[in-house]
């Protein structure tokens, strides 16, 4: 450990604020990539099991009207 | 010879082929993140001129290498997907490029904040700032190329065309440090010299690197499964997919 104490680690000997800014963007933006990319695929199948629902559904007017 | 490989050209396939890789990327990334980052921030040690701030170099050197080697990627799959005509490869493109965007991205970002306590400016129109500023904004053309035409077949044409155009800059980025008087220092890894980097500093930012390459990996797959799911959402082996849960 290259710190005496918890302080010393944030203040990172006077250049606290540009390591954190810098760390805390990067964990930003590999966060909301990650995240957006997750919630991209949920939707696309959220869409396609609506299709088959919506399919399903006309399928089954159809038939009730044949009859 | 490489027969096998033709199989992975139909998109299930693909898919299932994402599905098995994901988790091993996943477990590399996380791994060496937790441990590239916990080394770099607390137990690497200081260096003897500029102190603590050079820390940001764990993630502004993986992220800055990680956004060329991203572009080649991607051109490589736009020349696949250009001679071949290999689908997969064009909506690997599209699936590499935002993941490279934000690379560069942070590489800019880490870059800005570590220029400005050591040179005194956020910004300057240096040529390897510049140079990686031309990378961003060539991702970006990349994607919104794609998503502006109606008819995916040229899209992903155009986008692959644009891609493999742009390789051009990287020669320059990698060189500019070289080739132009800079404010921005010179290599700290060389492949063939030993590194201008002790090996204390040195194993830190390797880990990081693989993480890095890790995660582009891990954005690449997860995207690359939706962009398959995308074009194939009307065949049966999707339909079939989605309402297995």
């Amino acid at each position: 450990m290259q710190f005496e104490s918890f302080s010393d680690f944030i203040s990172m000997g006077g250049y606290g604020f540009y390591v954190w800014l810098s760390f805390g963007s990067c964990a930003l933006v590999l966060s909301s990539v990650l995240i957006s990319s997750l919630f991209d695929g949920k939707r696309l199948k959220q869409q396609v099991r609506l299709q088959i629902e919506r399919e399903a559904r006309i399928k089954k007017a159809q038939q009730e009207q044949a009859v | 010879m490489w027969k096998w490989l033709h199989p992975y050209a139909k998109a299930e396939r693909a898919y299932q082929l994402c599905n098995t890789l994901l988790p091993y990327f996943t477990v590399i990334t996380v791994v060496c993140l937790v441990v590239g980052w916990v080394w770099g921030l607390a137990y690497a040690p200081a260096d003897y001129q500029q102190k603590d701030s050079y820390r940001i170099i764990f993630i502004h050197v993986p992220s800055a290498i990680l956004s060329m080697g991203a572009y080649s990627s991607m051109a490589i799959a736009a020349i696949i997907a250009l001679v071949w005509q290999i689908r997969n490869a064009e909506l690997a493109v599209i699936a590499i490029a935002p993941v490279g965007a934000a690379m560069t991205a942070i590489a800019l970002i880490t870059g800005a904040a570590w220029g400005k306590p050591m040179w005194g400016a956020w910004w300057v129109w240096d040529a390897r700032l510049t140079s990686e500023l031309i990378l961003l904004f060539l991702y970006f053309g990349v994607l919104s190329l794609y998503h502006a035409f109606e008819d995916k077949k040229s899209a992903g044409r155009a986008a692959c065309i644009l891609a493999i155009v742009g390789v051009i800059n990287l020669p320059i980025i990698h060189f500019s440090v070289e080739w132009w008087n800079t404010l921005h220092q010179g290599a700290t890894i060389t492949k063939f010299d030993t590194s201008a980097i002790d090996a204390s500093m040195l194993w830190p930012l390797l880990i990081n690197i693989a993480a890095f390459a890790g995660f582009v990996g891990v954005i690449t797959l997860i995207r690359l499964k939706n962009e398959i799911l995308q074009c194939e959402k009307h065949r049966p082996w999707v339909r079939d997919l989605v309402s297995r849960g």
